[in-house]
């Protein structure tokens, strides 16, 4: 009965525009970065430049500009600090969901719900006492200082998307694995882990697009060290620019673009994860 | 740290597919002797979550400045709080944009949610397309809205073009308008999420359920208040518990968008959070504030999660 009919084209129409309406702003933020200082000044912020151009981008890329090196800089060290945050997740948090998770203990159980509990718990309260052990720990303005933070932060989150999936595995392999002689670190490391791709990418990306665009912890951790992350580096950078529309847009652009580039190439896994990971 | 316990109920909706088939006595198990692989796990959630939670707890009844020592000044910070008047309006403001982003979020979301589930041809294009936002850092989103709100912006010229002069104004810079303007851009930027979770909510509703429902006469609104709404419950749950939560948490947005101003008409307890503690260096009067704002979260989830729970 659902064929298409008169009454979904119509519907069809009514989303695409309401969709168009919503993806609006990245159109003024394409227009706006492709335009001159005078242009933007000059003309309606409506219309498109009549003679793009990308001297913008050029200005904050070139080698010789003061904003370049910031911006490579707090690429780099977006970079680092995420893949840093998403491998310690994995590699701490996927043991820990397994022992949880095949282990029958009554002790195991509570301590899975002390994770799952500290999920829970708003991160506003810690904040404050996080700031000052991580100074006292000198862990504050380095990027391993901020590794070591966000996986303490997040660690509960790794530990409960991987539990989710390592209970609905099924236990035959790791029996099979048993008979034919293997470990339970072999066991673990070559049979279950492998098999937990879905899991290792849901926890990646979650944990990873929190990491990359958090504003907050990094602006408390790392302002005015020398590795700020791409956030905390546009922040300051805007903020010395006043009303220059085309500079600014260009800056995010910049920073939007290699998590953009990202999502595209694995929109299908970002959104099941998203939609999944959450499902547990 | 958008994640919260909402997950929690939802586990209870999906773990309870049937055990695998193992028998009882031969079931593959981890025994003592491997505690250890989940003692990195533990230490780091005890130090980084509870013992600063604790602490943090323990420092709202002093008045420590971060360094140095401090004195137990009892409720006197929690009177304070209550007694100044930017603070409530910050609560107030908190409370308000909370609200606004759980409606403004989960109705939109779901809305384009049940446009795309099926039958349109787009529907792969544009759930892509509209799920972009999500990805973005949300101070990224709120300079390019600061833009569209700003005197000479879009926003006003499209005003202004379609006859509706009168109602241009520097939005951002009006104490009424501006708390307005950073739940659009909050709202704007979180349907992608609310509508790929009721998407997957969706995705479990029986094609035929429906057309037997039709069948039986009952119109859209009909079906989808009786056969939809009833199976995706555990999706409303998520995605409300966790719009909830982020909208209480409000900081982004609004530091990029307005700082708190214009006069304060902006702050959250979030950002307000932010400047007593880091910029006046009033740790003791932060934690505090931060306590109330920790209290309400978890007050407003216990409540939601009981308002929403699975009728089933």
């Amino acid at each position: 009965m659902f064929h298409y009919t008169k009454k979904t084209l119509l519907l069809e129409i009514v989303t695409i525009l309401a969709a168009v309406v919503m993806l609006m702003p990245f159109y003024f933020l394409i227009s706006t970065s492709l335009k001159t200082q005078d242009q933007v000044l000059t003309t309606s912020s409506l219309s498109f430049p009549v003679s793009p151009t990308f001297e913008n981008f050029v200005t904050l890329l070139s080698p010789s500009s003061d904003a370049s090196s910031s911006i490579f800089q707090g690429l780099l060290n977006s970079v680092i600090i995420t893949a840093g945050t998403i491998a310690a997740l994995v590699v701490i948090g996927s043991p820990a969901a397994y022992v949880f998770a095949r282990s029958t203990s009554r002790w195991s159980t509570r301590t899975y719900y002390l994770f799952m509990i500290a999920i829970l718990l708003p991160t506003q309260l810690g904040v404050v006492p996080l700031y000052v052990e991580a100074r006292d720990l000198g862990l504050v303005g380095t990027p391993f200082g901020m590794i070591v933070v966000y996986t303490g932060m997040l660690i509960p989150l790794s530990v409960f998307l991987y539990g989710g999936f390592f209970r609905r595995l099924p236990r035959d392999y790791e029996e099979a694995a048993t008979v034919d002689g293997a470990s339970r670190t072999r066991i673990f490391a070559q049979v279950v882990f492998p098999l937990m791709g879905p899991a290792t990418g849901t926890v990646a990306i979650l944990a990873g697009l929190i990491v990359w665009n958090d504003f907050f912890t990094a602006l408390i951790f790392l302002n005015g060290s020398g590795f700020q992350t791409l956030p905390v580096v546009m922040y300051n950078y805007v903020g010395s620019l006043v009303s220059q529309w085309n500079l600014i847009f260009a800056v995010v652009i910049i920073s939007m673009v290699p998590i953009l580039a990202f999502y595209f190439f694995a929109q299908k896994k970002f959104i099941q994860g998203y939609a999944g990971g959450l499902k547990g | 740290m958008t994640m919260t316990e909402s997950q929690a109920g939802a586990v209870g909706a999906t773990a309870a597919t049937p055990k695998p088939a193992a028998g009882r006595q031969r079931a593959y198990r981890i025994g003592y002797g491997y505690w250890w692989w989940a003692l990195p796990a533990v230490a780091l959630m005890l130090a980084f979550i509870y013992a600063t939670t604790a602490s943090g707890a323990f420092y709202a009844f002093t008045n420590w400045t971060g360094i140095g020592s401090f004195d137990f000044i009892g409720l006197k910070n929690f009177t304070r709080i209550f007694q100044t008047e930017e603070l409530t309006g910050a609560l107030v403001n908190t409370l308000l944009l909370a609200f606004g982003f759980v409606l403004g979020s989960n109705i939109l979301g779901l809305l384009f949610a049940l446009a795309l589930n099926r039958g349109l041809k787009t529907r792969y294009v544009l759930r892509t397309l509209l799920f972009m936002p999500v990805v973005i850092a949300p101070i990224a989103v709120s300079y390019i809205w600061k833009f569209i709100f700003a005197f000479d912006g879009p926003l006003n010229e499209t005003l202004g073009a379609v006859g509706l002069k009168s109602w241009q104004r520097d939005w951002l810079a009006d104490p009424k308008l501006a708390l307005l303007a950073v739940l659009v851009v909050m709202v704007w930027q979180n349907i992608g999420f609310t509508m790929v979770i009721y998407l997957a909510g969706l995705a479990t509703v029986p094609v035929e359920l429906e057309e037997a429902a039709a069948l039986d006469g009952a119109g859209p609104l009909r079906r989808f208040r009786s056969v939809t709404m009833p199976m995706i419950q555990p999706s409303i749950a998520i995605a409300t518990t966790l719009s909830l939560i982020q909208g209480l948490r409000i900081f982004d947005q609004v530091i990029a968008l307005t700082g708190g101003g214009p006069a304060g008409a902006t702050q959250t307890l979030a950002t307000e959070v932010y400047q007593h503690t880091f910029v006046f260096s009033n740790f003791g009067f932060g934690a505090a504030l931060a306590l109330v704002l920790s209290v309400l979260i978890l007050i407003f989830t216990v409540v939601q999660q009981y308002a929403t729970r699975d009728r089933l």
